[in-house]
């Protein structure tokens, strides 16, 4: 029973690391309907920003954080400009083979800048953990932390979407970019604002995910970005609670998988997973059905 | 043109009474008939009790203002939707279950509102994707370039410059249709719609954004459609003068429901129609 | 835009005479020894992803439908040719025919994976689709990586996720992570050639007939297609089965050309690649694809000069070449240069 509350627990914790990385992908696929590929890159980025900011220079972990999201959120402005934004009027195929050149981009430069061997992300909570049980259960706090931080964004984009006028004017967007425009919304620089905040919570995403996986190397954004897109389309994509249901139940699924099932297939059961959703609701789980209109 | 398309009589059947068919139909069966016809979108009947009929070589009207339900009836009647309640029968049979497919096998053919071409394809082609259950032969011998496919392409040629000078656009067989002009996209949807050799055809606003020279001519050639293919047309149409010239049995919709239905001359003096679409008169 | 079927028909032609061209001038250069043998060995490898980056064009292109799995096909290609070549080994002495066995047993396998993921998958639209098929790529090669095959005397023995072979004597052919370690290498450029030219045939000859125009109907628009009474499901799946068995026959060829293969070699980023090929060579634009293709196999190997830097350099062509090709105004920029060249001449 403890074993079985403790990969809760984990999948959980793995879980909101995809809900947050989901979140950015949700986001830029509402509002620009493109599938930014390079996103699990900035989650990369952003963790190794964090590592050399903690390793190298001796910096307190908290302000490691921040650096890594001023940096990220800048990254995805400029990628946001250069790369994206003269392809607004091309098809959905063009900007997506972009976003795939810009993640190449990205890998390969960190490949150059700081080589493929693997570096050993450092423990930002100190290894401190708390005893349940008498102290059968143990929960390191980043687990905690983890949880708390999927917590803390959910709510505070929940209320930025619904309250403030950047948030509706992203909804806006969503809707109909035309009609957004026309009531005097400016959807270029919405985009790019949604691309900034996709951005930072990739940064806090890389330093959550090299917190629990401390093997940093080049590649290591990719799977959790292809994961995370797919928790985005299981939660149904363009939907922000969407992301964080999809994103827990991938984690979930998979520490479970990998713990009852199979660790090699644990991948292979989280798209089957996918799969089956998909095919009884085709829109995923909190997606909107849209009916075509003849 | 010769008709290999004329259909075949069936036996007759009663008319039922709430039939809009012209004299020279009256003794055959009607080629569609809708009973208690409705579908609800969420809480919203979108089409409520809708029965109708149309006679074998009839061209009827179906006309009411804008958001009344008239393409809801034609996705109905192509089980785009399925019917929430009521019946369709095509030619006598029921069309329960069936799926726009096998709609369109049984006989009815269509175009749309918002025209729907294969746009990056060429106007003959379009025309040929018609003629797909008319031409058949396997995918295996259109790789191998067997003899069938040689065959059956040339039928298919043929057929599709034929169907296409119905309106002189024999030019246009190697033109890209999404670059053809509005109206010539309207007259190719008709084409291709025809090309699946239908025994009902259904027109979505055929004149909308036509000029009155145009119009005029659209009007002659769907009487010629109908006298040479001797088949149904229902039509859709907001020009009245289209309607009330053709259209020999007219039924108009209002909010999902049948407030009027017979002749021209009838339609255009009953009140619940001027109502609906003048508004109510105002008391004193 | 007027003569439409004509000039379609001449790009056919123009491609199967490029080809050939291609073909007869790559194989002197190489006879007589005017080719690196770093580049003789990527001719076999460009001609797999030539027919891959076709067979995808027939799904992204043709079809209309976003495909991010297609490696996995490859995949299926590749490990089973490899197995039936091994498995052939002694029963089948002369190499062409156990490579054209070991293809034509790579494309059934590939299109038997294609019906099993078409059937349900095909249902869905768009981007939904194009995830499904990347979850699908990456269970086969979860799959792929837990199969242990062997052969000996009493013939194949398979297991799944351990090692359970009792086998005596005889010798492995698929272990698992490892995936075919000891491959007899009996690809040549001549199989690739005809093979590129089977694909051609294929492809041109659906496209140009009642099935490919069904496809192509229901790409440009669906519901007006069963308007006029096209059963979506059949030839949705036949063009997407067709693209797996043509993919398939590419892996069968490209593993056949490696000493080892890993199934980790046919997983996201290979399905990216060949999209890229299909993207920048032209959706439904055949000879596009096979330049995209060879072009881009080759680029890495020419840029071995900037060694480390080669792809990042690959990355910035590939970014900058969607944005000369997409964005109106770098277009129209190019366009105004190409019309002065053309006015001075």
């Amino acid at each position: 029973m403890l074993t079985f509350l403790n990969h809760f627990i984990n999948g959980i914790s793995l879980g909101s690391i995809y809900a947050i990385i989901a979140l950015g992908y949700t986001m830029v696929y509402g509002i620009a309907k493109m599938l930014n590929f390079a996103h699990g890159d900035v989650i990369m980025v952003g963790a190794y920003v964090c590592f050399f900011a903690v390793s190298t220079y001796n910096l307190p972990p908290i302000v490691g954080v921040l650096l890594a999201i001023v940096i990220c959120t800048l990254l995805g402005v400029i990628i946001e400009g250069l790369a994206y934004k003269p392809l607004r009027q091309a098809t959905s195929l063009a900007v997506l083979i972009t976003a795939i050149g810009v993640s190449y981009f990205l890998q390969n430069a960190a490949q150059l800048l700081w080589t493929s061997n693997p570096k050993i992300f450092p423990n930002m909570f100190g290894g401190a953990s708390i005893k349940l049980f008498g102290g059968e259960l143990i929960i390191p706090v980043g687990t905690l932390v983890t949880i708390a931080a999927c917590i803390v964004i959910m709510i505070g984009l929940t209320l930025f979407t619904n309250m403030t006028k950047m948030g509706k004017a992203m909804r806006a967007c969503s809707e109909d970019k035309g009609a957004a425009q026309l009531m005097g919304i400016n959807v270029n620089r919405t985009i790019s604002v949604t691309f900034a905040i996709g951005a930072a919570l990739a940064a806090i995403a890389g330093v959550l995910l090299c917190s629990a996986y401390p093997s940093l190397v080049p590649t290591t954004g990719s799977m959790p970005g292809i994961k995370a897109f797919t928790a985005a389309v299981f939660g149904g994509i363009g939907s922000i609670p969407g992301a964080l249901l999809g994103g827990i139940l991938l984690g979930i699924i998979e520490i479970f998988a990998g713990a009852y099932i199979s660790t090699q297939l644990s991948n292979a059961i989280v798209f089957l997973v996918l799969i089956l959703v998909l095919l009884i609701k085709p829109t995923g789980l909190l997606g909107k059905q849209i009916r075509e209109k003849v | 043109m010769s008709s290999p398309f004329q259909k075949q009589e069936t036996k007759m059947v009663p008319v039922p009474s709430h039939s809009i068919v012209p004299e020279r139909d009256v003794d055959k069966a009607p080629i569609l008939e809708c009973r208690h016809l409705g579908i609800d979108f969420g809480g919203l009947h979108a089409v409520s009790d809708l029965n109708l009929a149309i006679g074998r070589t009839e061209i009827a009207g179906l006309i009411g203002p804008n958001g009344a339900g008239k393409t809801t009836v034609f996705n109905l009647l192509t089980k785009v939707y399925q019917p929430t309640r009521g019946t369709i029968l095509l030619d006598g049979m029921d069309t329960a279950g069936k799926t726009t497919v096998q709609i369109n096998k049984m006989g009815i053919a269509r175009t749309f509102q918002n025209i729907r071409l294969f746009s990056n394809l060429s106007v003959e082609d379009n025309v040929k994707i018609g003629l797909h259950n008319q031409e058949v032969y396997s995918t295996a011998s259109g790789i191998l370039r067997l003899p069938s496919f040689w065959k059956k392409e040339k039928e298919a040629h043929e057929r599709a410059l034929e169907l296409l000078s119905i309106f002189d656009m024999q030019d246009m067989a190697d033109m890209k249709a999404g670059s053809l002009p509005y109206g010539a996209q309207r007259r190719l949807e008709i084409v291709r719609a025809l090309a699946t050799n239908p025994s009902l055809l259904l027109l979505d606003e055929p004149a909308a954004g036509m000029n009155p020279s145009e119009t005029a001519e659209l009007m002659e050639n769907i009487v010629k459609i109908r006298d040479t293919f001797q088949i149904a047309i229902l039509l859709i149409e907001h020009d009245m003068n289209l309607v009330m010239n053709i259209c020999e049995g007219i039924c108009v919709l209002n909010f999902g429901q049948v407030i009027a239905k017979g002749t021209a001359a009838e339609i255009q003096a009953n009140p619940a129609v001027i109502e609906a679409y003048l508004g109510k008169k105002k008391e004193g | 835009m007027k003569k439409l079927n004509f000039k379609s028909s001449l790009d056919n032609w123009l491609t199967y005479a490029g080809v050939i061209i291609a073909f007869v001038v790559l194989q002197l250069l190489a006879s007589a020894g005017g080719m690196s043998s770093a580049l003789k060995g990527q001719l076999v490898p460009v001609c797999a992803y030539i027919v891959m980056a076709l067979s995808l064009n027939l799904t992204v292109g043709v079809l209309g439908e976003l495909s991010l799995g297609h490696a996995g096909f490859m995949s299926v290609g590749a490990f089973s040719g490899a197995v039936t070549a091994a498995a052939l080994a002694s029963a089948v002495p002369s190499a062409g025919l156990r490579l054209m066995i070991a293809m034509i047993v790579g494309a059934v396998f590939a299109a038997l994976a294609g019906v099993l993921i078409g059937v349900p998958v095909l249902r869905l639209n768009g981007d939904y689709l194009a995830i499904v098929t990347l979850a699908f790529g990456e269970i086969i090669k979860s799959i792929v990586t837990n199969l242990y095959i062997g052969v000996d005397a009493n013939g194949l023995h398979i297991s799944f996720l351990k090692n359970t072979l009792q086998m005596e004597g005889g010798k492995m052919i698929m272990n698992g992570p490892m995936g075919v370690p000891a491959n007899t290498k009996i690809a040549t450029f001549l199989a690739g050639f005809i093979l590129i030219m089977i694909t051609l045939v294929i492809i041109f000859n659906l496209v140009k007939s009642r099935s490919g125009r069904a496809i192509m109907a229901l790409r440009d628009n669906r519901i007006a297609a069963e308007s006029v009474g096209i059963n979506v499901t059949k030839y949705k799946l036949m063009a997407f089965v067709i693209s797996a068995a043509l993919a398939g026959a590419a892996g069968s060829l490209f593993g056949l050309s490696q000493n080892t293969i890993v199934a980790t070699k046919f997983d996201f980023n290979t399905s990216i690649l060949v999209l890229v090929f299909v993207v920048l060579g032209g959706l439904g634009r055949m000879w596009g694809s096979i330049i995209a293709a060879a072009a881009l196999t080759i680029l890495p190997e020419l840029l071995r000069e900037f060694s480390e830097y080669r792809m990042l350099i690959y990355a910035i062509v590939l970014i900058l070449v969607m944005l000369a090709t997409n964005n109106p105004t770098i277009k129209g920029f190019f366009a105004k240069i190409f019309k002065r060249k053309g006015a001075e001449e």
